[in-house]
């Protein structure tokens, strides 16, 4: 039918998001809870402090979605996100990780 | 020169320093120090509610009426969440709140300790931030911050919960901080302003919407000019209504699932909505595909994540409402649409909002005439939720912003009685009066004794139908007649349980004048309840069945 394989049509259907936040607790809560409120599946998620910045780096994976548009919007309104990117699912962050996600 | 103090006495210090004169709230173990400190305030009088969903109201209506952040307290667990569904009612028609509250010491955080709970957790979804603070010196920038956020922008709850050590922690302050004040938003997009200038030049068939966020901006002088430069019949969310007088010639009242029959029609014809502060809310738009179906869409908000989120906007303006009028303005031309207004008329004169028993005090709307017709412009008019509130909507002729306190997003019953009475406090010298159901009343009925004792010039109308209105309406319109658990089969004698609560109690049932015991009511200080009983078969009508689009309403 079509020669895509699943890795790939899961690229397809996939973004990155890359999520610049001030480190403290409770920042992933607010973000998460954004998706979760709206059952939207949270694929992957890295996260670690920036260097002597006082900030931390949010990496999400999520599904492409009709509401993703609307999702970073409301990202972007938290007090404690200082911006959001979104990128391709083909991103280098989450590549090189399945060794570590094996059964 | 430094001075000592507790955590307890900075939040005091630095409430004060915001202006705040009138805070709502119940005392306990966790939060005991601030009242400590409160209670040594020269300045702020605390309103001891006795429910603190009741003190979350009262600051809902402090804030609603003035415009400016309230304040409103809690003690830890159970207190903090009692404050919660005040909280998200404000999240939801963006009202500007600071919410405090206890906590248990930082220590005992997470062991379960007596009256703890995760209030940071339980708060995140329905604040519009949220702080747990972990030093004294973290409160001078934490409260300033949260009195910011919640005035900026589209203005919202914040909740800072304060660990009960942090509160006693003592630490030498040399200097405060500057208030925390509203801060203003991005200017709009010229380019942008100047493309919905243009298409509301060359419209038709144009129609202003308006929304709570005119009245949020006190951009509704500007939005009434803008209406009428352009000659745009204007229609009003929920929110909205007093932004432009209802009986303004170019008003057609509010639009939606109650609004009158010829309002929907017109916005089902209109070829470009000029939404203005408004989120279209599925109670505003009905069914959105069929939501003025032929129109170009410019929609202004101060939240980007507003526009595009419901309906697609061909101008979409991020902006202070007020400042992107005063600028929209001299580029829109002074207009006169005659075919445009006299098809709108038309559609008014064969679809108008019916008021059946409008002159009978004892019917619903004529009780709800009878009460405008003793008050003028100057009076704050709160409301619960159920059929009164869409009632009072529908016929109260409101004039001014900010003269209408309701429950629009969340709409929660119980609402009313404490919102009115903050804003009796908020506004001393204005007549308050609530409209309330016999459902929604007893929801926070405890704070007729808050009523008596602040005194408040309090005027609680309560439309009895034994019934929860809306419920019942609703099962005899769409669940084949079968009423259950929509009649009340025992219900209070209110009148004797508000003189029990110590206010004045009038029957206008047992009333051989009505009309004059309703005026000498009104009229008299102090907080008073006017009960009066409806029928349980009216309904609101004209309705947009759930689901539905506007044009297809039943009833009336």
């Amino acid at each position: 039918m079509n020669a895509l394989s699943q890795t790939e049509r899961q690229t397809l259907s996939r973004a990155v998001l890359e999520i610049d936040v001030n480190n403290h607790a409770g920042v992933m809560s607010h973000v998460v809870g954004l998706f979760s409120r709206r059952a939207y599946n949270v694929e992957g998620i890295l996260c670690l402090p920036l260097a002597d910045s006082g900030q931390s780096r949010i990496w999400l994976l999520v599904n492409e979605d009709q509401r993703l548009p609307q999702m970073i919007k409301q990202v972007e309104k938290l007090e404690d996100v200082a911006a959001i990117r979104r990128h391709n699912a083909d991103h280098a962050v989450f590549q090189n990780l399945e060794a570590f996600f094996r059964a | 020169m430094t001075e000592t103090l507790t955590g307890a006495q900075i939040t005091v210090r630095l409430l004060e320093r915001q202006g705040i004169h009138t805070v709502a709230g119940i005392p306990g173990g966790a939060i005991l120090p601030i009242y400590d400190a409160l209670g040594q305030s020269t300045q702020i009088h605390h309103v001891l509610a006795r429910h603190e969903q009741g003190a979350g109201f009262m600051a809902q209506g402090m804030a609603r009426s003035t415009g400016r952040p309230a304040v409103c307290l809690a003690s830890s667990g159970p207190g903090a969440t009692n404050l919660l569904t005040a909280i998200a009612d404000a999240k939801l028609d963006s009202i500007p709140l600071v919410a405090i509250t206890g906590q248990v010491p930082k220590a005992m955080i997470g062991t379960d300790a007596f009256q703890e709970v995760d209030t940071y957790g339980l708060s995140i979804p329905i604040t519009k931030h949220n702080f747990l603070v972990s030093s004294a010196e973290e409160l001078l920038e934490v409260i300033p911050r949260a009195f910011a956020i919640a005035a900026s922008g589209r203005p919202g709850p914040v909740l800072v919960d304060i660990p009960k050590d942090v509160q006693m922690q003592a630490i030498e302050i040399a200097a405060w901080p500057a208030p925390g004040e509203h801060q203003p938003a991005p200017v709009a997009d010229g380019w942008a302003l100047s493309e919905a200038a243009g298409m509301i030049n060359a419209a038709r068939r144009p129609i202003l919407y308006l929304g709570g966020g005119v009245v949020h901006a006190e951009a509704a002088a500007e939005a009434v000019e803008l209406a009428e430069k352009a000659d745009l019949p204007t229609v009003m969310t929920l929110m909205a209504l007093g932004a432009m007088p209802v009986d303004h010639p170019l008003s057609l009242g509010m639009l939606g699932m109650h609004a009158a029959r010829y309002t929907n029609l017109a916005l089902d014809e209109c070829d470009l909505l000029i939404a203005i502060g408004a989120r279209f809310d599925d109670r505003a738009t009905g069914k959105v595909a069929a939501f003025c179906p032929q129109a170009k869409i410019i929609h202004i908000d101060i939240d980007p994540a507003e526009l595009d989120k419901i309906k697609t906007a061909h101008v979409g303006i991020t902006a202070d409402i007020r400042e992107a009028l005063i600028r929209l303005l001299p580029a829109v031309a002074a207009s006169e649409r005659t075919e445009w207004r006299q098809r709108v008329a038309a559609l008014k004169a064969e679809h108008p909002l019916q008021m059946p028993g409008c002159d009978d005090p004892l019917s619903h709307f004529g009780l709800i005439r009878t009460v405008a017709a003793c008050l003028d412009n100057e009076a704050v008019i709160a409301t619960d939720v159920g059929q009164h509130q869409m009632w009072v909507a529908q016929a109260y002729p409101l004039r001014r912003p900010r003269q209408w306190l309701t429950s629009g997003g969340l709409g929660t019953m119980g609402f009313g009685v404490p919102a009115a009475i903050g804003a009796a406090l908020a506004e001393p010298q204005r007549t308050v009066v609530c409209f309330t159901g016999d459902g929604s009343i007893l929801m926070n009925i405890q704070e007729l004794v808050t009523a008596a004792e602040e005194n408040v010039n309090l005027k609680i109308i309560l439309m009895n139908n034994a019934t929860l209105g809306l419920v019942h309406q609703q099962q005899t319109l769409f669940y084949g007649e079968r009423l259950f658990a929509s009649q009340f089969k025992a219900t209070p004698d209110f009148v004797k349980v508000a003189q029990g609560f110590g206010i004045a109690a009038v029957d206008l049932d047992q009333a051989a004048n009505p009309c004059a015991a309703l005026m000498e009511a009104i009229n008299r200080p102090g907080p008073c309840l006017i009960h009066a009983s409806i029928d349980a078969e009216q309904k609101v009508y004209p309705m947009v069945p759930p689901g539905a689009a506007n044009r297809d309403m039943i009833g009336a």
